[in-house]
């Protein structure tokens, strides 16, 4: 997955903005534990997704993640001793000695492996909607080697599965018995240090080695704020306080262990509705989204 | 003060046994339009990463002597710093776009110089419209075409308005037009900027008419350093593969030799050499007809072939062909006409969305790069010692030689190799896709000598007519994923203006005729009072 302008809100707004946002998304599943406000992000994020027209690239990269997140919910309900309803008795395990599934381990481990595929959809999001030349700008000042490499790297991402995509269909040409997996690494490997090597030598000759006084002069042009960086902080900054109402100020309250107590009062609801609705409605607007 | 000085430098890699450059000593002007010439290792790229300081200190080695740009010592300053003197543009238009979106691209250079942003913002605007690449610059560079990508390479190279700006064979991976275009926008940079261009270009009938001096080296030594007509008469005696089709067609008929297409009709013309007359080719076959003229079995052929990519366009158009065994094909066209994904389709890669192909047995395909293809260590696991032998590799010499040491032509041929594979599976249709990328003039006549030698039928998606004309006697010409011309090589090459050889273009498409051999044959037999002496092709 990578980076192409589109025409959307989100892809409108500047990297500073639009990285924010995506953030707030993130840190939100990371506060909450409510699963119904856990759920309400995750449909957040799809609906951001799709309003920044990259629902499709998300979704199915997000959906490579499922099997890590059943392989937390699995991991979970068999190596925690918690929780008062026993749904399986596995008997004596090695290494894990007496095992019994509970409800509310198997539970939480979903709610764990639901978090995690939240959290990298938020990541998928950035991908594909936030410009990495427009963060490299902004991180510049900070770190300029480190936000070039993020650059270079996304960059690349593209070319190198050509370039894989190339080979893949050479060893297809050949005729007789195809090369043995570590034969076809060791020139995969190659190919990508030849890559490196000639993308180096770009670099040097375009003043990436020029002296660090040169660089710390140059600035990127300021870009004015916009209708829709303003409508991505404000969402940000929504998203944020919603998450922190409902987990460090008690708002939704969600325990797992001993017994499962789920918030699903009007509060909860209101609060899951706020998080989806701060997240989507900067998409309403479609003014001065085109390329 | 030139632009670029050479002083008596001569350079060898790291652990190499032998230097890649001897004792160069020259000098560039600014302003001046350079083309540097010579076969293949002859060192022309290893000195043109001399003038912008990546020899010695991005590659290592050995160094001696002194480069100056722009009164700047490359021993003394690097690359990084020099790049405010001089702008580079390589090859592969891959590999040397390095941010997400052209604006981005193309202001690169100057922030990392420390230009402010005002001027960043200026000069890249500029910059954008004397390239024509305006509306390019917020598309996403993965999105880029390989022309529009060099453009935009050459535009980041000329934004900070170098006083010298090298380039190494720039237009190998382009079509023709979009390597004339390329070649039009760097006259007007040379003209405009009084930019001084070092040019290094194989197909040098493309770019000689606008160089104002043509620099050779042979065995990393300048061997020739003069104008494009003194180049071409000392091609003519000292390095015959450097000389140009025109060349050899005027040294043929007696002239001195002249650069370009117009001053080799002029001087034809003044002679009353150039033969004019009512012999222009007509029309190239349709395909419908070629298709009724042959009646024996085909190696390979499409029925009604196309290919949809989901939610995106259409690649292949209904294409329908039929290649006979021992046809010899040339599949032409600009960079995305479809030429790749037709061969695919030919060797089972893909799968038409609607039609089909049917052979006569395998079909073998060679891929743009010929490294794809070479994953083992040594030469004798890549393929069998027929096979090697097969594409004039000796099974014996090469047996133990790792692939990565081969020169560019010996990988080729070694890739080859790889598809030629066993005797008791041999090819019914080999196809090759753009083979002669990077090669020069020798090396193309060899590849032409060795695909007429091979058995079965040989497909050759290619830019290059000069090529095409030497080893085809078919060619198949696809625009936009559909069969626009397809019959015998000359009448498709010879009225053309983009995709016609020097000659054709020399003669007006007279007699369908493409090559200066061709040519001096036929202009012996009609007009006897025409001293011609025919040269060995």
């Amino acid at each position: 997955m990578t980076y192409r302008r589109r025409s959307s809100p989100l892809h409108s707004a500047g990297a500073g903005a639009g990285a924010l946002f995506c953030l707030a998304l993130g840190a939100a599943a990371l506060i909450v534990s409510d699963p119904i406000l856990l759920a309400a992000i995750a449909a957040a994020v799809l609906g951001a997704a799709i309003g920044a027209r990259v629902g499709g690239e998300v979704a199915r990269t997000a959906s490579f993640t499922l099997p890590f997140a059943v392989a937390i919910a699995g991991l979970n309900a068999l190596l925690t001793r918690d929780g008062l309803t026993v749904i399986m008795r596995l008997g004596d395990l090695p290494l894990l000695g007496s095992t019994d599934v509970t409800l509310e381990a198997t539970v939480y481990g979903l709610i764990l492996g639901l978090r995690a595929v939240v959290v990298i959809a938020c990541g998928m999001l950035y991908t594909a909607a936030i410009d990495p030349d427009e963060m490299l700008a902004l991180l510049r000042p900070l770190s300029f080697r480190s936000a070039l490499t993020a650059t270079l790297a996304t960059r690349m991402v593209p070319v190198l599965r050509r370039d894989a995509r190339r080979l893949a269909e050479a060893q297809r040409c050949r005729p007789g018995p195809p090369p043995s997996r570590a034969t076809l690494m060791r020139a995969a490997t190659a190919g990508v240090l030849d890559r490196a090597l000639d993308v180096a030598a770009v670099l040097e000759v375009r003043g990436y080695g020029a002296s660090g006084a040169g660089r710390r002069r140059g600035r990127p042009r300021h870009r004015p704020w916009n209708r829709h960086d303003a409508a991505f902080a404000m969402a940000a900054a929504v998203v944020l306080a919603l998450a922190l109402t409902a987990g460090p100020l008690g708002g939704a309250a969600f325990s797992a262990y001993p017994g499962l107590e789920v918030g699903s009062g009007p509060g909860v609801l209101a609060l899951a509705a706020g998080l989806v609705a701060a997240a989507v409605l900067p998409f309403a607007d479609r003014r001065g989204i085109g390329r | 003060m030139s632009v670029l000085e050479f002083d008596r430098v001569s350079y060898a890699y790291p652990g190499a046994d032998h230097p890649v450059l001897t004792d160069v000593t020259l000098t560039v002007e600014p302003g001046e339009l350079v083309v540097v010439a010579g076969a293949s290792g002859a060192g022309k790229s290893t000195f043109l990463r001399a003038a912008c300081g990546l020899v010695p200190h991005f590659h290592g080695g050995t160094f001696a002597g002194r480069v100056t740009v722009a009164g700047l010592d490359t021993r003394e300053h690097g690359p990084g710093a020099l790049s405010g003197v001089v702008g580079v543009l390589f090859q592969d238009p891959e590999s040397q776009v390095v941010m997400g979106t052209v604006r981005a691209e193309l202001a690169f250079g100057l922030e990392n110089r420390g230009h402010s942003a005002a001027a960043v913002a200026r000069s890249v605007e500029e910059i954008a419209l004397a390239l024509r690449i305006a509306d390019l610059l917020d598309r996403s560079t993965a999105e880029l075409s390989g022309g529009e990508l060099q453009r935009v390479a050459l535009g980041a190279a000329l934004v900070g308005r170098p006083a010298l700006i090298v380039l190494d064979e720039p237009t190998s991976q382009l079509d023709p037009v979009a390597g004339d275009e390329l070649l039009g926008l760097l006259r007007r940079c040379n003209e405009d900027f009084d930019t001084a261009i070092l040019l290094c270009e194989h197909r040098l009938e493309r770019c000689l008419a606008a160089a104002d001096r043509v620099i050779a080296f042979a065995a990393g030594a300048v061997a020739c350093d003069s104008s494009p007509e003194g180049f071409l008469r000392w091609a003519g005696v000292a390095a015959p593969t450097l000389q140009t089709p025109g060349a050899r067609l005027l040294a043929g008929l007696g002239q001195a030799p002249a650069a370009g297409v117009k001053r080799a009709r002029r001087r034809l013309r003044d002679a009353g050499q150039l033969p004019e007359g009512p012999d222009s080719p007509g029309p190239a076959r349709t395909v419908a007809s070629r298709r009724r003229r042959s009646r024996s079995p085909a190696a390979l052929e499409l029925h009604g072939v196309w290919h949809e990519l989901r939610s995106g366009p259409v690649i292949l158009r209904d294409v329908s062909l039929r290649i006979v065994p021992g046809e010899r094909v040339a599949l032409m066209g600009r960079n995305g006409a479809g030429k790749s994904t037709l061969l695919r389709h030919a060797a089972g890669l893909l799968k038409p969305t609607r039609g089909r192909v049917t052979t006569a047995g395998r079909v073998g395909l060679l891929l743009q790069n010929p490294n794809d293809y070479l994953v083992h260590d040594r030469v004798a696991d890549e393929a069998p010692a027929v096979a090697l032998a097969q594409a004039g590799l000796d099974p014996v010499s090469f047996a133990e030689r790792h692939p990565r040491d081969l020169s560019g032509g010996e990988r080729q041929r070694l890739a080859l190799a790889v598809v030629l594979g066993d005797e008791a599976d041999a090819a019914a249709a080999l196809c090759l896709d753009e083979p002669t990328r990077g090669m020069d003039r020798g090396d193309k006549a060899a590849l032409a000598r060795l695909l007429a030698g091979l058995p079965g039928s040989v497909v050759v998606a290619t830019h290059d007519p000069e090529f095409a004309a030497g080893f085809a006697d078919r060619v198949i010409l696809l625009a936009d994923g559909a069969v626009i011309a397809d019959g015998p090589v000359g009448e498709v090459l010879a009225g053309g203006i983009y995709f016609a050889t020097e000659t054709a273009r020399i003669l007006g498409g007279w007699k369908s005729i493409l090559t200066p051999e061709e040519a001096l044959a036929t202009l012996a037999r009609p007009r006897a009072g025409i001293p011609v002496q025919v040269p060995t092709p």
